[in-house]
């Protein structure tokens, strides 16, 4: 991590609020926080936690009832399609469930274009683009050749989220964050997908938000992990603070109920 | 999605539904190009001509006899001459001569002319005869003996000159004429309407008036709660209130009274087929709104539309690329089912007497209205309304059958 | 091993028959063992044939599922041929029970808790009186911490774990041979699996079922609740063990790597380096020849992919389908532990 904590995200005073009047649903409760450059950060939570909400907040694709957003240490715009447009260009995302992530009437090729045209490459000659789509393809073990002219569903829960990874290689984005980016793979391709973000986060120093809700991953990738329960940040720190010593009963619960191996797991605690 | 299209024809009641809306579809075009008359030319003096072969009489007369022995053919025709009410007449004068009851089978011609011509008295009387009855007893022996002589029909022309009847030719009874090289035959088969125009020709065309009615109404509602759907569940807040507003009104008004209206306040002039098909459109659209809008709300939220978002594009090409082709199947469905309704709202309004005003081509709805006016049903006249029933009733039934045929084909849940 | 045998499973093969006629043998010789009191993890990735292997073992089968041969003896009873309608009546509930992974859906929104129960006791003993259905719920949800309020209440007025622990105690409501839970606790938050977990050990304590087969493919999970485990890799057993043997010491090298990527929150953690196993599993329609590993394994060698490879039995309950000797094996994994160490050393 670098020394001088240059600021990449924060925000302050985060709050979302669904409905209205007796069916309201206070989601995201004022949450304040500070990610900064070439960070890992995790956000755990449980279901209904508020977790999946505040991601989108901060992928521009919902707005704040309230609070604000910054970015790099200014007061993000994203007020018109344009500045949207330029706004994705530094954050981009990986979402849970890779088989509804695809839009299955796209090719893989469809999909790879995009991101190079979205980095203004559309004026690149066919050759040039096959290149970097191979290249990012390679990146995460992939053959461009075999999936080109193919299907994403064609493949495996396990390469589609490889895939996804591909694309970031790609967009090349400041921020990452990858919601809950393993929870429906297999545990063996958890850990090819756990390296090949880790990879990528090395070689670009891009900021990875993770949002989750195992506590394990939180503990195992983060420099930085945030509690969250009914919407607000209970408890933050380093993993070693968060997880060997929480302050909090709720993450000393969420913790103690995660089975163990070496620990013995404690049965009577429910 | 070329495997898509295969899979449709998996499907038995799909193929069984296509098969029969092609069939009826090939009808429509290559019927006219076999018999070309203008659908609606009347053909016929009189109303109500049963199905069947009509040979010209004059025609027949001037083709070559050939001349062929057959039995029974006296029988036959004196069958054919003898109605049911001349029969009964015979067995009361039998009766009342004394021939017992039991013996007297009316469906029997020829023995029952043996009996008539044994027994047979004009100067007899049975009890309670008035005079007329009797002048008719008379009338049928003299008829009932022209049919039973061998002679054949002399034709006799005026001399112009001597102003007298002069034998021409000779028909005898075993005279017959090939049809095929009478020069005039007309087949109806399925007779004359009450203006005296050929049905099956008149089904046809309004067969495909029909449907151009059903395709153009429900391309046109489909078009509109497609957009309206869309709109509604992509943008949603307050353009989706807005929308959903306006379609639960129309959903609460019955539509057919509102088409009805619409119909009547239009002016019969201006009322043509794509008038109605138009009409018919504008009051059936809500429904698909509705059930777009339900689709498109649960899509919105997927991870691909996220991402493509992510990815900077803007709503038109989301729309387009990224939820249209998942609903696309919903939509088709949905356009099928539209396609019958139309044609049966227009069936409906027609009969009512609001349909298409034209004096160029018929509808299914107009047909049914025509033999309804002319009562039709009552006379029982069939042919001018059954053909019509069945021809509505196999093209929302084939449709209906396309349409759960391509159900079992999208939804996995209904697959064997 | 004095403990009688509860269910014995010999040779069990069973397969898919596809829309398209194809065979997809998901299930291929599969031999097991579980005594009385005794539980059995299932591990594996999804497609394994983990999940089929637990409708196979009931016996009952419908489309496209196909017997094709094996034995099932549950309590010295042969059901592997069983007339389906036999096996719905006597074995399903009272010898073998099982719990899907959505089981707390399988609740009748209209119907009470007490009437489920009762429907599931009457279809097996239609003689006993409802009076007798609700003192044995009551007494059996007593035992097993569950609030007897709960049989008077509709689904909808329980949470998620709150149901799955009321089929499950309703599985187990006529005292099952053996108990099969698939995946019981995946679609649950942590807390409300803890629960379902100490549920299911409290069962086996009670015997309340003789038995248990505990499938998941969450290691830590079946770690802290088997006695034996059971590794399976496309429709095969790959590793047989205790649940000590098979997470700290695995013999094959997909348990190996199975083993490697468990991420638990605790002391250490971060210092370990997650293994990752390239490739994906074999397509079954057409499984390779030799090994199903083979592919993906670090240690291929060319006879790997020739013949068909034999569960090789190591003795007290332990077995591992590799050709490599079990000294062989060890010493590869010893050396990259040291390269590993040495590696991060160096870093």
């Amino acid at each position: 991590m670098p020394d001088e904590k240059n600021l990449c995200l924060s925000g302050s005073g985060l709050t979302k609020v669904f409905g209205f009047g007796r069916q309201k649903c206070v989601a995201v409760d004022h949450v304040d926080f500070n990610f900064y450059e070439g960070e890992i950060v995790s956000i755990v939570g449980e279901s209904g936690s508020g977790k999946t909400t505040l991601a989108k907040i901060l992928l521009g694709l919902i707005n704040p009832t309230e609070g604000e957003v910054y970015f790099q240490g200014t007061k993000r715009d994203i007020g018109t399609q344009k500045k949207k447009k330029e706004y994705w260009k530094s954050i981009q995302a990986i979402f849970q469930d890779p088989f509804s992530s695809y839009n299955i009437f796209n090719k893989i090729d469809a999909v790879l274009l995009d991101c190079i045209h979205m980095r203004g490459g559309r004026r690149l000659p066919r050759a040039e683009k096959v290149a970097l789509m191979t290249e990012a393809c390679s990146f995460v073990n992939l053959k461009f050749e075999e999936l080109t002219n193919k299907y994403p569903f064609e493949l495996s829960g396990g390469q589609m989220q490889r895939l996804m990874i591909a694309r970031i290689f790609l967009l090349r984005p400041q921020i990452l964050l990858a919601d809950e980016p393993t929870s429906m793979i297999d545990a063996c391709s958890r850990s090819t997908i756990l390296g090949m973000l880790m990879n990528l986060h090395f070689e670009t120093g891009m900021t990875l938000i993770f949002i989750t809700h195992d506590i394990g991953l939180a503990y195992y990738v983060s420099d930085t992990i945030y509690i969250m329960e009914h919407g607000k940040f209970i408890e933050s720190g380093t993993p070693d603070e968060v997880i060997l010593h929480p302050k909090e009963a709720y993450t000393r619960r969420l913790i103690n109920d995660v089975p163990k191996i070496h620990e013995e797991w404690d049965l009577s605690t429910v | 999605m070329k495997h898509t299209f295969q899979q449709f024809f998996r499907s038995g009641k799909f193929v069984f539904g296509f098969s029969i809306f092609v069939a009826i579809l090939l009808l429509t075009f290559i019927y006219p190009l076999i018999i070309p008359d203008p659908p609606l030319e009347i053909v016929a003096q009189g109303t109500f001509f049963e199905p069947g072969i009509y040979v010209s009489v004059y025609d027949s007369l001037g083709t070559t006899p050939h001349t062929l022995n057959l039995d029974g053919a006296a029988a036959k025709r004196i069958a054919s001459k003898l109605n049911e009410e001349d029969r009964l007449a015979m067995k009361e004068w039998l009766v009342a001569a004394g021939i017992p009851e039991n013996e007297i089978d009316t469906a029997d011609t020829q023995k029952l002319l043996d009996l008539w011509m044994d027994n047979y008295d004009p100067t007899e009387n049975i009890p309670g005869m008035t005079n007329a009855r009797r002048n008719y007893f008379i009338r049928l022996n003299n008829s009932l003996k022209g049919l039973l002589s061998t002679e054949g029909a002399i034709i006799a022309e005026v001399n112009p000159e001597t102003g007298t009847l002069e034998q021409v030719d000779v028909i005898t009874q075993t005279d017959y004429v090939n049809i095929n090289q009478v020069a005039n035959v007309r087949v109806l088969p399925f007779g004359t309407d009450n203006f005296g125009r050929d049905v099956l020709t008149e089904l046809v065309a309004a067969t495909r008036v029909s449907l151009v009615i059903g395709f153009v109404s429900g391309t046109i509602a489909t078009l509109i709660g497609l957009t309206l759907g869309l709109l509604a569940g992509y943008i949603g807040g307050v353009v989706d209130d807005i929308i959903m507003f306006f379609t639960n009104l129309f959903t609460v008004i019955p539509s057919f009274v509102l088409l009805i209206l619409i119909s009547f306040s239009i002016g019969q002039e201006q009322r043509g087929a794509v008038t109605i098909a138009v009409v018919i459109g504008l009051t059936s659209w809500f429904w698909t709104a509705r059930a777009v809008r339900a689709q498109v709300i649960s899509l919105r939220n997927r991870d691909h539309v996220n991402l493509s978002k992510l990815s900077g594009h803007s709503i038109v090409h989301i729309i387009i690329t990224d939820i249209l082709p998942y609903i696309a199947s919903y939509v088709i469905m949905a356009l099928i089912l539209q396609i019958s309704a139309g044609i049966l709202a227009e069936a409906q309004l027609s009969i009512l007497g609001l349909g298409p005003r034209t004096t160029v081509v018929p509808t299914l709805g107009l047909m049914m209205n025509w033999a309804l006016i002319y009562q039709a049903q009552i006379l029982g006249k069939w042919w001018a309304y059954l053909p019509v029933l069945v021809t509505i009733a196999l093209i929302t039934f084939s449709m209906n059958l396309m349409n759960t045929g391509l159900d079992q084909v999208f939804n996995p849940a209904l697959r064997e | 091993m004095s403990n009688p045998v509860m269910l014995e499973v010999k040779g069990l093969t069973t397969k898919y028959i596809t829309r398209f006629r194809e065979d997809v043998y998901a299930v291929d010789h599969v031999s097991l063992k579980v005594e009385e009191g005794k539980s059995l993890g299932i591990a594996g990735e999804s497609g394994c044939g983990k999940s089929t292997l637990a409708l196979s073992l009931m016996g009952y089968y419908f489309p496209p599922l196909h017997y094709t041969s094996g034995e099932i003896i549950i309590d010295g009873r042969n059901i592997s041929r069983m007339d389906p309608d036999d096996i719905r009546r006597d074995i399903l509930g009272t010898e073998i029970s099982y719990i899907p992974q959505s089981a707390m859906n399988a609740l009748n929104p209209t119907q009470k808790i007490i009437s489920f129960i009762e429907d599931v006791v009457q279809a097996h003993e239609p003689s006993r009186t409802k009076k007798d259905i609700h003192d044995l719920a009551r007494k059996s949800f007593e035992v097993l911490g569950l609030p007897a309020e709960v049989l008077q209440k509709y689904p909808v007025e329980l949470s998620g774990g709150m149901k799955q622990r009321t089929v499950i105690a309703t599985s187990v409501i006529l005292s099952p041979k053996v108990l099969i839970a698939d995946e019981p606790s995946s679609a649950l938050d942590v807390t409300s699996q803890k629960m379902v977990i100490k549920m299911l050990k409290n069962l086996l304590e009670h015997g309340f079922t003789k038995s248990m087969i505990f499938i998941t493919h969450e290691l830590p999970l079946l770690y802290n609740v088997t006695d034996d485990i059971m590794v399976m890799y496309a429709g095969q057993i790959v590793e047989k063990g205790t649940a000590q043997e098979a997470v700290f010491d695995p013999l094959h090298p997909y348990s190996k790597g199975l083993m490697g990527s468990i991420i638990v929150p605790e002391y250490g953690l971060r210092d370990v380096e997650l293994t990752a196993i390239p490739g994906v599993p074999p397509n079954l329609k057409n499984p390779p020849a030799g090994c199903r590993f083979a592919e993906r394994c670090k240690y291929v060698r060319a006879e790997c992919e020739a013949n068909p490879v034999p569960l090789h039995d190591v003795g007290g309950g332990r077995a591992y389908r590799c050709i490599l000797s079990e000294r062989e094996l060890r010493d590869f994994y010893t050396r990259e532990a040291h390269m590993r160490e040495a590696h991060q050393n160096a870093g």
